[in-house]
């Protein structure tokens, strides 16, 4: 009960976000595609280590080995074949056909594993927690998971600026074109892109999973948070999508603690905010005239 | 022996023609000069060289293969490199980044970030710095060396002085001199016909998509390349 | 500094091309003049009224006619709908007014017998026809023609050519910027030749087409 333990449960909740969204983010900075599938995505990566688990009796952790290559392969094909081609028919055709991805991924999800809620074991630290005070108390498991979500992004960032493959990353993101002119091979950027983009999106899952339950249809709402952390955050950064991770996690938390209904709605509302004062700034208020308009 | 060879290019914008039936043949070590009003067709020919347009009809040979169906990045690996009109560097990345990410095209040769510094001494200070933050003149240095840095066989350089101090154009000139002593083919669009009379072996003149005059450099003068250009010696002009 | 210290005049029913090379400031000029763009100084005046501070639309229905050079006619209207908009927006009046110039500007521009197909359904060359009606339906006392001759055959610059005189019959005059240059001498009585903000120079087409600063604004300078 105290403003201060809500606050340090939003940053860690933030991690997880931050988490979440990175995949988000490195495929609409890099493509240009906003992918309504991702929280689905996130998702299937929970159901696969729930398999492993249940019937290979293997810890989370083990079966996250086994989960992250599966991811990575699977982010490979999807760009090769769909995505590659929904980009070609159109900028907003992607949004279709991940809109679709996502449908059927529930269903599927439903069909094979039943709409009963599960949960993924956590081992020792998953319910291992600091009792810094009587009113602050700091679960493991939570600091993991923004640990990892640091890990994660500094590897990406080190990766971005510091490998052949970032260089062309950053290159075909800014102009594929050219970077074809140069020697890139633009679609197989696309796909290694897309590949790290569903193996980060699958680890969030696994780890959302350990931490809440999850069920087949809870794809969307954590399409929902991640989309927020990365408009809050900024598009196009990387350490931009773990602040608004953060910020998001910490409305949710702070809401939650003036009333636990205000959870996602104090979330929304900050977003929302975020999108206003952003507009507003850009002096999208402002009436554009016509006038100034210049034809070549 | 035939580098290039351009075969009854057609190619399109829309609705709107913009290269016409051209044909053209580049020897290895050539120096070629193209130079045509606006919107003769001569980016367009040069991209769909380069690979980057996809011709409406007619075929790319380069040293005896077809490329017409053959995608951008594969020409490149092949030895086909384009210096783009207004240089298009990537913006957020350094200039070193710039060079280096020309390496994806995975060919063996005399050019790496070094040798390109040696020709460009002027890059040098601003190696570390980012590509939108250059002069006009670093720019199109750094374009051409990322260019370089694929070790073409045959290098495609558009407008290459546009919006560039005399002396620096000097400068640049002098760089692709180079190039073509150590036996680079280079194929440049120009709009100053006297520069690429001067530079070049051959000269061509394009008007509205297609070549209206064709010839050593040395051999045409500025009069015919005038007239050429603005196709008034056609019948019933001035 | 793109348009340095540029005067430019035209009479009635006067048709005057206007060439250069890239980035001679040929297109600011014709967007200064119609409307589309604000000139940091200087006065634009039409009829010996001060237009200077109009907007495009109003300049258009004060007798300012605009042809793009690359044709965007309303894809899902039929021709003669387009050209409709043209005379009713443009022009204004009585319905019946309106649909006679509608009807006048199809015939001038030899597209009578499209009136009823989708303008998207047309080529080139009727969408550069479509674009002058439209244009022509507006009543312009002027015309600015933007590069419309690029990408035609000589037969179809011959067409257009026919088409362009016809409608100065009626006594439009027309500014028209183009880079075909030997299809513009043939449609004008005066060239006015801009490199870098500039005039450099103004008058019968052949002799400015052979004017030595003409020849190395394009060219580069000569070297001796």
């Amino acid at each position: 009960m105290s403003w201060v333990n809500a606050v340090i449960h939003g940053i860690l909740l933030g991690g997880l976000y931050a988490l979440l969204a990175t995949g988000l983010s490195l495929m609409f900075g890099v493509m240009r595609i906003i992918n309504l599938a991702h929280g689905s995505l996130a998702l299937l990566g929970a159901y696969l280590a729930f398999l492993l688990t249940e019937h290979a009796g293997v810890s989370t952790y083990l079966a996250l080995i086994a989960v992250l290559p599966i991811a990575l392969l699977f982010g490979y094909v999807l760009q090769v074949t769909m995505l590659e081609r929904s980009l070609r028919a159109g900028e907003l055709v992607p949004l279709l056909t991940t809109f679709g991805l996502l449908i059927v991924i529930a269903n599927l999800l439903q069909y094979f594993f039943s709409p009963d809620v599960h949960s993924l074991p956590s081992g020792s630290i998953g319910s291992a927690s600091w009792r810094v005070s009587s009113t602050i108390q700091i679960p493991w498991f939570d600091v993991l998971i923004l640990g990892i979500a640091i890990f994660v992004l500094v590897g990406l960032q080190l990766l971005l600026t510091k490998t052949q493959l970032g260089r062309e990353l950053r290159a075909t993101a800014a102009d594929a074109e050219t970077a074809e002119l140069v020697g890139v091979n633009a679609r197989g950027v696309y796909a290694r892109a897309t590949a790290i983009a569903v193996a980060t999106a699958a680890l969030a899952g696994v780890f959302y999973a350990m931490r809440s339950a999850f069920d087949p249809f809870a794809g969307p709402s954590q399409l929902i948070y991640a989309f927020e952390a990365v408009v809050i955050g900024g598009v196009g950064s990387l350490w931009g999508t773990l602040i608004g991770g953060i910020v998001l996690g910490v409305a949710q938390t702070v809401g939650a603690q003036i009333d636990v209904q205000y959870f996602a709605l104090s979330g929304h509302l900050v977003f929302l905010a975020v999108l206003v004062v952003r507009a507003v700034a850009a002096g999208g208020l402002r009436r554009i005239s016509l006038s100034r308009t210049v034809t070549a | 022996m035939t580098l290039l060879l351009v075969e009854s290019i057609d190619a399109r914008y829309g609705l709107l023609q913009a290269v016409r039936d051209v044909s053209l043949e580049v020897e290895e070590g050539e120096t070629l000069a193209l130079v045509g009003a606006n919107g003769a067709g001569k980016s367009t020919l040069l991209c769909t060289i380069a690979g980057s347009h996809r011709p409406a009809g007619g075929r790319i040979v380069f040293d005896g293969v077809d490329v017409t169906r053959v995608r951008a990045h594969r020409r490149v690996r092949m030895g086909i490199a384009l210096v783009p009109e207004g240089r298009r560097l990537f913006p957020a990345l350094t200039v070193e980044e710039n060079l280096l990410v020309a390496t994806a095209a995975h060919r063996e040769g005399p050019w790496d970030v070094e040798a390109v510094l040696e020709v460009f001494p002027l890059l040098r200070a601003h190696r570390s710095a980012r590509a939108a933050s250059l002069s006009g003149g670093e720019q199109q240095a750094t374009a051409i060396g990322r260019a370089l840095m694929t070790n073409p066989r045959l290098l495609l350089v558009d407008e290459v002085s546009l919006g560039l101090a005399p002396v620096v154009v000097e400068r640049v000139y002098a760089a692709l001199g180079e190039l073509s002593q150590r036996g680079t083919t280079i194929v440049l669009v120009e709009q100053d016909v006297g520069r690429a009379l001067a530079f070049a072996s051959r000269v061509v003149c394009m008007l509205e998509g297609r070549v209206v005059l064709e010839g050593p450099a040395r051999d045409v003068t500025r009069e015919q390349v005038t007239d050429a250009y603005f196709g008034l010696a056609r019948a019933g002009a001035v | 500094m793109v348009l340095d210290g540029v005067d430019f005049a035209v009479g009635h029913g006067e048709a005057v091309g206007i060439v250069g090379p890239n980035g001679a400031g040929k297109t600011t000029l014709l967007n200064v003049l119609a409307g589309s763009l604000r000139a940091d100084a200087g006065r634009v005046e039409l009829h010996g009224t001060d237009v200077s501070r109009a907007a495009a639309a109003r300049r258009c229905r004060l007798g300012i006619g605009r042809a793009h050079q690359v044709p965007r006619p309303f894809g899902e209207m039929t021709v003669f709908e387009n050209v409709f908009v043209g005379a009713a927006a443009g022009a204004g009046g009585p319905r019946s007014e309106v649909y006679d110039r509608a009807i006048e500007s199809l015939d001038a521009c030899g597209l009578s017998a499209l009136a009823n197909r989708r303008a998207e359904t047309l080529g080139l060359l009727h969408r550069k026809r479509l674009e002058l009606a439209r244009a022509v339906a507006t009543n312009p006392s002027v015309l600015l023609l933007d590069e419309v001759g690029g990408g035609l055959t000589d037969a179809e610059a011959d067409e257009l050519l026919a088409t362009i005189s016809r409608l100065r019959v009626g006594g439009i005059a027309v500014v028209w910027i183009e880079h075909i240059v030997h299809v513009l001498v043939r449609g004008v009585e005066r060239l006015v030749c801009m490199a870098q903000g500039r005039v450099i120079a103004d008058g019968e087409p052949a002799a400015v087409m052979r004017d030595a600063s003409v020849i190395d604004a394009y060219l580069g300078t000569a070297v001796v």
